[in-house]
This record gives C-alpha cells, sequence and structure tokens, in this order.
C-alpha cells in the first residue's frame, strides 16, 4: 500500500512545485535593492537643464521615483495612474527620464500632462543601472532615510496603485 | 553537397552565439579573456534567456560597456560580477555562486544521485540474497518432489511396456 502511494505522493509533490512556478511571472526579477540606501544620483532637470536635482535633495522626504521615457509604449498606459498618485499630495513624485531625447521627452510631457514635480534626464542609462531599471517603466518608493522600500516592475495599473503601492505609503506616512 | 550543408549547419549550432558589436579594444588578452567570460556568463535582464554576449538589447549594450569600462579601470572580473549582482541581484548570474542560498542548487543533483544509489544498491542487495526457507519446509518439498520423479519413472517404464507389447 505505501509502496504504490509512494509514486504517487511525488507525483503529487512535483505538480504542486511546477504549479507554483507556473504561477510566479519570470519577468519580475526580485531587487536587491529593497531596505538598501538609494543610489546617489545629481542630474540635470528636464525643465531646465542648468539646474539639478539629487537624491541628497530629497532627504528627509517620502518621495517616488517613476523611470520613463517618450519611446516606452507602456509609460503612456501608466501616465493616468502616475497623475492619479501625484494629484493626491502626498508624496514628491520625481520622474527619471531615461535614455530619451529632451525634446521628445518635453512635447510627450505637454501632449499627456506633467504629473512630476520635476524629471530628471538619465541620458545614457547610467543612473538607470544604478538603480537596477531593466525594464521602463519602473517605479520606487524611497522612505525619508533615503531607503527604498518598494520597486515595481512594469506600468502601474490602478489595482497595483491602491494595493501595492498605497498601503506602503501610508504605512511610511504613519 | 547535402553533407556539407548539415556540417555548416552544425557548425552554427556550435558557434557560441553573439550579438555584440562594439568594437573594444582590449590592453591585453587577458583582459579580452575576462570580458568574453564575463558577457558570458551574465544574464540579459531584457532578453532573460540570453546573455549579455548574445543580446542585442539596449541594455545589454549599456551593461557591455560597463563592463568593459570597470575592466579598463583595473577592475577585477569579481568586481565586476558584484557590481552587477548588487544592482540585479543573483538573477544576472548563470553561474550562481556557492552560498548558503544556493547550497541545494549546488548540492542537490549530488544529494539525488547518492539517494538513488543507496536505493539501488539495497535493491541489488535484496536481490542477491537467497530467500530464507523454513528447513523442515525444504525438507519436504524435496521428498515430493522425488517421489513425484520416481512416480513418473514408474509410469513412464510401465508406458513403455505397454508400447513394446
Amino acid at each position: 500500500m505505501i509502496r504504490s502511494a509512494l509514486p504517487l505522493a511525488v507525483f503529487i509533490l512535483m505538480v504542486g512545485l511546477l504549479g507554483y512556478g507556473l504561477s510566479l511571472d519570470p519577468k519580475v526579477v526580485p531587487s536587491p535593492l529593497i531596505d538598501k540606501p538609494a543610489p546617489v544620483f545629481s542630474l540635470p532637470m528636464l525643465e531646465d537643464p542648468a539646474r539639478r536635482l539629487s537624491t541628497a535633495d530629497m532627504n528627509g522626504r517620502i518621495w517616488v521615483l517613476n523611470v520613463w521615457a517618450s519611446w516606452c509604449v507602456s509609460c503612456r498606459a501608466e501616465h493616468e495612474v502616475i497623475t492619479k498618485l501625484a494629484g493626491r499630495n502626498l508624496v514628491t513624485v520625481v520622474g527619471l527620464n531615461y535614455k530619451d531625447k529632451s525634446d521628445d521627452a518635453t512635447r510627450w510631457l505637454e501632449q499627456f500632462g506633467n504629473p512630476y514635480a520635476t524629471s530628471v534626464i538619465d541620458i545614457d542609462g547610467r543612473v538607470g543601472i544604478d538603480w537596477g531599471v531593466y525594464g521602463v517603466p519602473e517605479t520606487f518608493v524611497i522612505d525619508a532615510d533615503g531607503m527604498i522600500k518598494y520597486k515595481h516592475i512594469g506600468p502601474v495599473t490602478h489595482e497595483s496603485l491602491e494595493q501595492k503601492i498605497m498601503p506602503i505609503l501610508e504605512e511610511l506616512l504613519g | 553537397m547535402r553533407i556539407l550543408l548539415l556540417l555548416l549547419l552544425f557548425g552554427c549550432l556550435l558557434a557560441p552565439v553573439r550579438a555584440a558589436i562594439e568594437a573594444y579594444e582590449f590592453d591585453s588578452p587577458a583582459m579580452e579573456a575576462d570580458y568574453n567570460q564575463l558577457v558570458d556568463e551574465l544574464r540579459c535582464l531584457v532578453c532573460q534567456n540570453q546573455n549579455l554576449a548574445g543580446s542585442d538589447a539596449d541594455l545589454a549594450q549599456d551593461l557591455r560597456r560597463e563592463t568593459y569600462e570597470m575592466l579598463q579601470q583595473g577592475k577585477s572580473r569579481q568586481e565586476v560580477v558584484d557590481f552587477m549582482v548588487a544592482r540585479y541581484g543573483d538573477f544576472v548570474l548563470y553561474r550562481p555562486q556557492f552560498k548558503s542560498s544556493t547550497y541545494l542548487l549546488w548540492l542537490g543533483p549530488f544529494l539525488l544521485l547518492v539517494v538513488v544509489l543507496v536505493i539501488v544498491v539495497r535493491r541489488l542487495r535484496a536481490a542477491a540474497k537467497p530467500v530464507g526457507v523454513d528447513a523442515g519446509a525444504l525438507a519436504d518439498a524435496k521428498k515430493l518432489l522425488e517421489a513425484d520423479e520416481s512416480d513418473e519413472q514408474g509410469a513412464e517404464s510401465e508406458k513403455k511396456a505397454g508400447s513394446e507389447q
């Protein structure tokens, strides 16, 4: 009896494991940066490249960094969600304009509206590499101590905003 | 002709896939070897089943450039790997590091092999061992067999005698 049940038990175990594997999204790579200090940058602003924004300027503030580009189609899809988040005025939403042409980026913001407090220019993608960006859009939540608390890969949907990002922001805001 | 084509086809399969189009110049053959090994072993995060060497994705190009520049600055291979892991996690490694979270990954196959070997050896031993039978029962069986044989012999000789007649 036990002898015949063993292969079945192994089979069920395998099916369970494989089923769990299927439920995971292989495109989502867990970031090693969670609960680590946000990589520092000092980048020119899109609106006025003579001025720079650095991560040090954001110290003491809870902020969201949204990586976007005018060439990125899914950025357009999440644009209204980012606008909704920024409209709540809970946190500062900074854009990281990733490997984009500034003219295109400016036109994109004019066309769709600008939800960002400011956007900084990462022309060659080096800051993106420091932040472990591998697909635009990506969204980071950084706390007042400059620690990355959350990373969202891909476009933020209304659901992921309410169910994932908002609870973290609310917890940080206390 | 056909054989030549087949050989060519296999040649394509054997050649490492390379999309790298940048012509980087290296100070030394050793550095070039380091570079080639790194872009072979680091995964492209955009097209996840390709390494940096084989991917033409934008990010792969950037990461190749990063790799090249770090080597030019005199950084070691390990330093480049650490740089990538710090940003993208262990996932970038096609050759995972040997550490507590990957012990099972590295040792699992050997563990499985040991388990299978133990099972096989035990089975073989069990098969080779003579089946234990009660001595009394064996003697009874023998007696029965002998009796049967002598019966048969008797019957056969009777038959023979009958046919001769």
